[in-house]
C-alpha cells in the first residue's frame, strides 16, 4: 500500500472515532471541546519542530522558526485555557463546598 | 519504537476527547490530552535527529510565552475572539510546515501524490488563517459585525477559486515554485472574502467550522510529511468540529451553505423599523422586582447581550437573591446564544452558576408554560415566536425558546431594534411581556437593589 493509501485509511478510521467519541457531549462543555480540540490541532507541532530542526536554507529555517511559535502557541494557550474554563465548571455541591 | 510512543499519544488524545465530554471527567481529559501532546513533542525531539537547535528552542520559547499570557489574560467574554485566533494559528501552522516542503525539496521531482498534499495542505492552511483573522477582527468589533456584502462578492469567489484551483495544477505539473506562493495567495484571500460576508449571530457556526478546518489542516500537513500522529490528531479535531458545525446549522434550522453564502440578516430592516411603531409596556426595575420577587420559578434567557455587559455575576447575584426568597431558577440556553457554541455556559460558570442550572433547549422547552417569569438578557432571535408562527418570517422553522407561553416576560434590552436577523420580535408588544430599556448589568443591579427593599 502506498503511504498515500495508508495515511487515508488512519484518516478515516480516527475521523470514525472522533464522531463516535464527540457525537454525545453536553451543551454546557461545547465551548473547552472546542478549545480543547484546538489545542490537540495544534498536533502540527511535531511536523513544524522536524522542519525547523531539519530545515537545509535559510528560508526554510525562518519558515520552520514561524511554523513552531504558532503551533506552540496553540498548543499551550489551547491546553491552559481549556484547563482555566474547566476549573470554573462546578456542579451546585461542589460549589456549596468551595463557599464554607 | 517511535511510531508506538506516537500511537500512545494519539491514543491520549482520543481518551482526553472522551473524558471532555463530561462535566466530571472534563478536566482530566484536558490534562491527558496535554500530556500526550507534551509526550509527542519529546519524542521528536529525541528520534528526529535535530540540527538547528537555536530555531527550536526560540520557537518554542516564543510561542510558549505568548501562548501562556493569552491564556491567563483572556477574559471570559473575549473567548470566542480567543478561540478564532487559536483556530487561525493553527492552520497557519499547518501551512507553514508544508511551505518548508515547498522551500526544500526539488519540486519538479515530486511525485503527483505529495504535490497533491502539499497544495492541499496550503489551501486549507491559509483559509483557516485568514478566515479565522477576519472572525475575530468581527466578534472584537475591528470590523462591523453585520454582513459585509457587495454587488458580484459570490462570482469573485468563485472566480478566486477557479483561479486557485487553474493554477494549483500548473504548479503541480510543472513544478514551479512560484505556483505554490500563488495558490497561498490566494488562499489567504480567499479565506477573507469567505468569511467577510458572515454575519456575527452566525459565528457560532463559522467558529466551529474554522475549528473543524484547523484539525483538517493538521492531518493535511500529516499527509505531507507522512506523519500518523498529525493525521489522527486532525481526523479528531476535524470530526469534533463538523459535529458542533452541523449541531449550530440545526440549531438555526438552516443549512451550512446559506450560512456560509446568505449575507443573512441584511433584509428585513424597513418592514421591522415599520412594526416597531406599536405599543410596548414599559418596566422599571420596581416592575420587574415585584414580578420576579413574587415569583415561584424563574427562567433566565440569555444572550449576545449579557456577555456584551459583562452581566454574568450581576444575573448570579440576582438569581441567589430569587432563591433566597424560595424561587426555583434555572437559565435556558439555546444552542446558538451567543457567538460560539457554548459561550453563555462558560461566562455563568465564570460567575460561578453551577451546571445543574444550566437547562439547554429540550430540558427548558417543556417547563416554560409553567414558569412563572422568564426573564431575557440580551436574547433576541432565539426567543422570537415568529421563528413559530410565521412562515414569512426568514427565521420562519429555527427552533427556539417558547417564553411567550410563560406567565409573565420580561425583556431586558437596551433598544427596540430588532435583533441581528433585522427581524421584529412580535413578543415585545405581548399583553404579558413587559420591556425592560436598560443595559443588561445596570438592569440587573437595579433590580437587585429593589428587591432588596421588600
Amino acid at each position: 500500500m502506498s503511504a498515500l493509501l495508508v495515511g487515508i485509511t488512519v484518516f478515516v478510521l480516527a475521523a470514525f472515532v472522533g464522531f463516535e467519541v464527540i457525537s454525545k457531549v453536553p451543551p454546557t462543555l461545547h465551548t473547552p471541546l472546542m478549545s480543547g480540540a484546538n489545542a490537540i490541532s495544534g498536533i502540527t507541532i511535531i511536523g513544524a519542530l522536524s522542519a525547523a530542526g531539519l530545515g537545509a536554507t535559510p528560508l526554510a529555517q525562518a519558515l520552520g522558526f514561524f511554523a513552531v511559535v504558532t503551533a506552540t502557541v496553540n498548543v499551550v494557550g489551547g491546553f491552559l485555557v481549556t484547563d482555566r474554563m474547566l476549573e470554573m465548571f462546578k456542579s451546585r455541591s461542589e460549589r456549596e463546598r468551595a463557599r464554607k | 519504537m517511535t511510531a508506538i510512543l506516537y500511537l500512545a499519544s494519539a491514543v491520549a488524545f482520543i481518551v482526553g476527547l472522551k473524558r471532555l465530554g463530561g462535566p466530571r471527567t472534563a478536566r482530566s481529559g484536558n490534562r491527558i490530552a496535554a500530556l500526550g501532546m507534551l509526550a509527542a513533542i519529546v519524542i521528536t525531539l529525541v528520534t528526529e535527529g535535530i540540527l538547528n537547535w537555536g530555531v527550536i528552542v526560540g520557537g518554542l520559547v516564543v510561542g510558549a510565552v505568548l501562548g501562556a499570557w493569552a491564556a491567563v489574560r483572556v477574559q471570559m467574554t473575549a473567548m470566542p475572539q480567543m478561540v478564532a485566533i487559536f483556530n487561525g494559528l493553527g492552520g497557519a501552522a499547518s501551512a507553514l510546515v508544508a511551505a518548508t516542503e515547498v522551500v526544500d525539496t526539488d519540486l519538479t521531482t515530486l511525485s503527483a501524490e505529495t504535490a497533491v498534499t502539499i497544495l492541499v495542505s496550503v489551501v486549507i492552511g491559509w483559509i483557516t488563517f485568514t478566515g479565522s483573522l477576519v472572525a475575530f477582527a468581527k466578534l472584537q468589533g475591528l470590523v462591523p459585525g453585520r454582513p459585509l456584502t457587495f454587488a458580484g462578492q459570490r462570482l469573485v469567489n468563485g472566480l478566486i477559486v477557479v483561479g486557485a484551483i487553474g493554477v494549483a495544477i500548473w504548479a503541480g505539473v510543472t513544478g514551479e515554485q512560484v505556483g505554490y506562493w500563488v495558490v497561498a495567495g490566494l488562499s489567504l484571500l480567499l479565506g477573507v472574502t469567505a468569511v467577510i460576508p458572515i454575519g456575527g449571530a452566525d459565528m457560532p457556526v463559522v467558529i466551529s467550522l474554522l475549528n473543524s478546518f484547523s484539525g483538517l489542516a493538521a492531518a493535511a500537513a500529516g499527509f505531507v510529511i507522512e506523519s500518523n500522529p498529525l493525521i489522527i490528531g486532525g481526523a479528531l479535531v476535524g470530526a469534533a468540529g463538523l459535529i458542533l458545525t452541523v449541531q449550530m446549522t440545526e440549531a438555526m434550522n438552516r443549512s451550512l451553505a446559506n450560512v456560509l453564502f446568505a449575507g443573512f440578516g441584511t433584509e428585513g430592516a424597513t418592514e421591522a423599523a415599520l412594526m416597531s411603531d406599536r405599543p410596548v409596556k414599559r418596566a422599571t426595575p420596581e416592575d420587574a422586582a415585584i414580578s420576579l420577587g413574587y415569583a415561584d420559578s424563574v427562567m433566565i434567557v440569555p444572550g449576545y447581550g449579557l456577555a456584551v455587559a459583562q452581566a454574568q455575576h450581576a444575573a448570579r447575584e440576582l438569581a441567589d437573591v430569587l432563591e433566597g426568597r424560595g424561587a426555583k431558577v434555572h437559565y435556558a440556553i439555546h444552542p446558538v446564544a451567543g457567538r460560539m457554541p457554548g459561550h453563555m455556559n462558560v461566562l455563568l460558570a465564570e460567575a460561578d452558576v453551577p451546571y445543574e442550572q444550566l437547562l439547554d433547549l429540550e430540558q427548558a422547552d417543556p417547563q416554560l408554560p409553567q414558569t412563572d417569569v422568564v426573564l431575557i438578557l440580551g436574547a433576541n432571535d432565539v426567543v422570537n415566536p415568529s421563528a413559530r408562527d410565521d412562515p414569512g418570517s426568514a427565521i420562519y422553522g429555527m427552533p427556539i425558546l417558547n417564553v411567550d407561553r410563560a406567565r409573565t416576560v420580561i425583556v431586558v434590552k437596551r433598544s427596540l431594534s430588532p435583533g441581528f436577523a433585522g427581524i421584529d420580535n412580535p413578543l415585545f408588544y405581548n399583553e404579558n411581556t413587559l420591556m425592560f430599556f436598560a443595559d443588561a448589568k445596570e438592569a440587573l443591579e437595579q433590580t437587585v437593589s429593589a428587591l432588596r427593599t421588600f
